[in-house]
């Protein structure tokens, strides 16, 4: 809690940077303005922390991807079917791959 | 690898057509699939540059942080000029320093004095200024700090272990989209003789939210 303590991780986990960094991009690349996605993403906070307190860590991103994607899926940018046969190809191919090897999707 | 991962590997993970000797990549979690699936489909799209969702990371995880906050609250201390135009026109001082962009549209400067101490929350989700600060911890980003600070910040405070005198006001800002507010912590005694990087060294992460002081907690 302290700034005297260790030095404390920017992202707890690599999907948290990416998460961050790819609502960021699609912002700057004018896809949509912050203050639609700031009250979009406080709406799901708000949801979410009705059921329970928020640590604020891996529930907080959990709250920021399901409002990207029904933000995306929303403006006709990221259809749900097709994220979701993606991240079933994912599964797939981290599921075929040997350890040490790198992750492809087969298509790509 | 850490302890969790080993059991995962050895005892709950159910594909047993792997031998043990060759187990496959370690799978991530459901979000994290969740995310490459997005970012994948948006790449074939050509709607999103992958090198630049790596300069973003990059940049928060290695370039922009509190530092750079510290170095305007310095010098707000050191430059009575410098002062008085930060107080004025925040986003257009801390622009000078290069300190500009995303989340730093527009910044407001609330100074601690002796009768107020200032704290910043954003109780909608957890808008923060970026180019001063970098990206907000955790606790920032926690329902029981957005929830508490507004209604009882001394308690908050406390938790923080930060006491104030009785005739202190404390005054809550909350971020927006819009504004967002870097604090300027009381400058502490004794330090009339140090320079501006001797004084940075002072001004924490929390000091400029409003849940620590310079010098201490």
């Amino acid at each position: 809690m302290s700034a005297a303590g260790k030095p404390e991780p920017v992202f707890e986990a690599p999907w948290h940077a990416q998460i961050f960094a790819l609502t960021v991009h699609l912002n700057e690349a004018g896809h949509f303005v912050w203050a639609d996605w700031a009250a979009r993403f406080g709406a799901t906070l708000k949801a979410h922390g009705l059921a329970r307190e928020l640590n604020g860590g891996e529930d907080y991103f959990a709250a920021w991807l399901e409002t990207l994607e029904g933000y995306l899926a929303e403006i006709g940018m990221a259809a749900p079917s097709e994220v979701s046969s993606l991240r079933d190809a994912w599964e797939a191919a981290y599921l075929s791959t040997p350890h040490g090897d790198p992750v492809k999707l087969a298509d790509a | 690898m850490d302890m969790a991962g080993l059991l995962g590997q050895s005892l709950f993970m159910p594909h047993d057509h792997h031998s043990h000797d060759d187990p496959h990549a370690l799978l991530p979690s459901d979000p994290a699939l969740r995310v490459k699936a997005l970012e994948t489909l948006l790449t074939k799209k050509g709607l999103i540059d992958p090198a630049a969702l790596d300069e973003i990371i990059d940049t928060y995880e290695n370039k922009i942080g509190p530092r750079n906050g510290a170095r305007v609250v310095a010098r707000a201390w050191s430059d009575p000029k410098f002062h008085a135009a930060l107080m004025e026109d925040a986003t257009a001082v801390v622009a000078d320093l290069g300190f500009y962009g995303r989340q730093g549209e527009h910044m407001m400067a609330v100074e601690n004095t002796d009768t107020v101490h200032n704290i910043v929350v954003c109780t909608l989700c957890s808008c923060y200024p970026w180019p001063l600060l970098g990206i907000p911890p955790g606790w920032y980003k926690s329902d029981a700090y957005r929830a508490r600070v507004v209604r009882e910040p001394r308690k908050v405070l406390a938790d923080f272990g930060v006491t104030l005198p009785e005739e202190t006001a404390v005054r809550v800002w909350d971020s927006t989209a819009e504004m967002r507010y870097l604090v300027i912590p009381k400058r502490p005694e004794g330090t009339e003789d140090l320079d501006e990087e001797a004084l940075m060294a002072l001004v924490s992460r929390d000091s400029m939210i409003g849940t620590g002081l310079a010098g201490g907690s």
